[in-house]
């Protein structure tokens, strides 16, 4: 079921399921809450996915042989790990016009109108399998698959920040004025991630999202909090 | 506190140490030094710890006046440096230093002894500029700014010339295998090991937009998003690869075809747009005793 892969002289890949679903994300969850708890000396960073982690480590200190080693003791409990309840965070949005320039486009690739397209996206329960590409984004999973739309044929030079957007079969938040090939169909007033915050991100790997629309007064209302 | 005052920034200058690590499930990479061999001797040499901050200029040098006066030293390429490159230089007070064009590769250090300081961000001094992070104010430097100079604790060393000599920057990338080495075929493995590729216009800090023989994307690079390394090289659909370097994203959906081994990152961080490049792949266990060869060289160096 998991899989060890070399990835480069300072990294190993675990892989814990071949599929995107939630029993790989969960064991994803629980290896990242392991190394989290009792961290492998030399190891300097994780990146969770959807059925991965990317071990970094100091190839001075560690090699892929020890780490293997290790990872297996902590692989083969894995099971034991109780994973606490998800958060669930609520993201406000303005859905359409200058907020989501994609929306009425993504609606007509659907046969159904913009207001639908709102309705249904706003009433899922969406999770967060991980945050990834740029600080705060989170890959959400669960989106409806009457919504699945393939991305941009071209990704634009520069998404404004906070853009909601659909991409393939998932959802998520622009955190900051980035390229994106994602199809933007609304915007949140919130900062997704924000470097003075204790929290940082405001999304992270495992939690429960939803999204809640807002008039374009809300929003303004909000942006100035 | 003795301060630097930016009287001309340069092409891209910014504020480097040795990055930020630990916050990769949040979707923080961790920036740092492009050349961080250059950083670190450079911080050897005004007697500072290797992990100081600096300014790494790009391409271009600016201009720098020392009201308080310093001890700097410039690592890295020479960017038609008036003083001698790898040694302390003491700069009276109301010095300036005027650097240029690079005569050599991409990038030079201007180390100060006690270090740049700015707030540090998750630990780490390094700018992020996609997402204006880290460093001073998150941005590259502009005329008019001023940074303070950190208090210097240590005393500058001499490295004789021959000890630098094994860290020379060189345009040949050794590279092991990646995850999705397998899934490419033996006519694209060839290409990528046979040829030169030219660095495009189109590279940055997040990665290095290569341009040569065409490689075959399997799957028509469609792929589970799944964690990158630092010099991982992709190939997207175009077959054109790319290596992404200190900016990168954290995860990324494209077939990593080989990956820069740990001992030759620090060239690609040299390499200019319009520079050659060509790739030699070496076994796990030559690229575990490149690293080791390096750390050990690097240690005679502090101690020396």
């Amino acid at each position: 079921m998991s899989r060890f892969q070399y990835a480069s002289d300072q990294s190993l890949m675990v892989y814990l399921g071949d599929s995107i679903d939630v029993p790989t994300h969960h064991r994803v969850l629980k290896l990242l809450r392991l190394l989290e708890a009792e961290p492998i000396a030399g190891v300097r960073n994780l990146h969770p996915a959807y059925n991965s982690v990317l071990i970094v480590f100091d190839p001075v200190i560690l090699d892929h042989a020890a780490l293997e080693r290790t990872l297996t003791q902590y692989l083969d409990r894995l099971d034991a790990v109780v994973l606490p309840e998800p958060r669930t965070v609520e993201i406000p949005v303005c859905y359409g016009g200058d907020y989501g320039p994609d929306l009425e486009e993504l609606a007509a690739m659907h046969s159904m109108t913009a207001e639908r397209v709102v309705e249904i996206h706003s009433s899922a329960a969406y999770l967060a399998y991980f945050v990834g590409f740029v600080p705060g984004f989170a890959y959400l999973g669960g989106l409806p698959g009457v919504l699945a739309t393939p991305r941009l044929p071209a990704p634009r030079k520069r998404v404004p920040r906070g853009s909601v957007a659909i991409g393939g079969s998932h959802t998520g938040v622009y955190p900051f004025e980035t390229p994106g090939g994602w199809r933007l169909i609304g915007k949140t007033p919130l900062e997704i991630f924000d470097a003075a915050s204790v929290e940082l991100s405001r999304l992270r790997i495992g939690d429960r999202v939803r999204f809640r629309p807002i008039a374009e007064q809300e929003f303004h209302a909000l942006e100035c909090q | 506190m003795p301060v630097i005052q930016v009287q001309s920034p340069g092409m891209f200058t910014t504020v480097q140490d040795l990055g930020r690590y630990g916050y990769g499930p949040l979707g923080v990479s961790p920036s740092g030094a492009a050349d961080s061999l250059a950083l670190r001797i450079g911080n050897l040499i005004v007697g500072n710890r290797e992990s100081a901050a600096a300014l790494e200029m790009t391409l271009m040098g600016g201009t720098f006046a020392f009201p308080d006066g310093a001890v700097v030293a410039l690592a890295g390429s020479d960017f038609s440096a008036p003083v001698p490159m790898w040694a302390a230089l003491p700069i009276e007070p109301g010095g300036i230093l005027k650097l240029g064009p690079t005569r050599t590769g991409a990038r030079c250090y201007l180390c100060v002894a006690g270090g740049i300081e700015v707030p540090l961000f998750l630990g780490s001094a390094s700018t992020h500029v996609l997402t204006g992070l880290g460093g001073f104010g998150g941005r590259a430097l502009r005329k008019g700014d001023v940074l303070n100079i950190g208090r210097s604790k240590g005393v500058p060393r001499v490295i004789a010339p021959g000890l630098i000599e094994p860290f020379a920057t060189r345009k040949i990338l050794r590279t092991t295998v990646a995850p999705q080495t397998a899934w490419f075929s033996r006519q694209s493995i060839d290409r990528l090991y046979g040829g030169a590729y030219r660095v495009t216009e189109e590279s940055n800090r997040m990665g290095l937009r290569l341009e040569g023989a065409a490689l075959e994307t399997p799957h028509s690079g469609q792929m589970t998003s799944e964690g990158v390394s630092l010099g991982a090289i992709q190939v997207p659909a175009g077959g054109q690869p790319i290596i992404l370097f200190v900016e990168q994203q954290t995860t990324g959906g494209y077939p990593t075809i080989a990956n820069v081994i740990s001992a030759d990152l620090a060239r690609v961080g040299q390499l200019r747009p319009r520079d050659e490049v060509r790739f030699e792949l070496v076994d796990a266990e030559t690229a575990r005793a490149l690293i080791l060869e390096q750390d050990r060289l690097l240690r005679a160096l502090s101690s020396a």
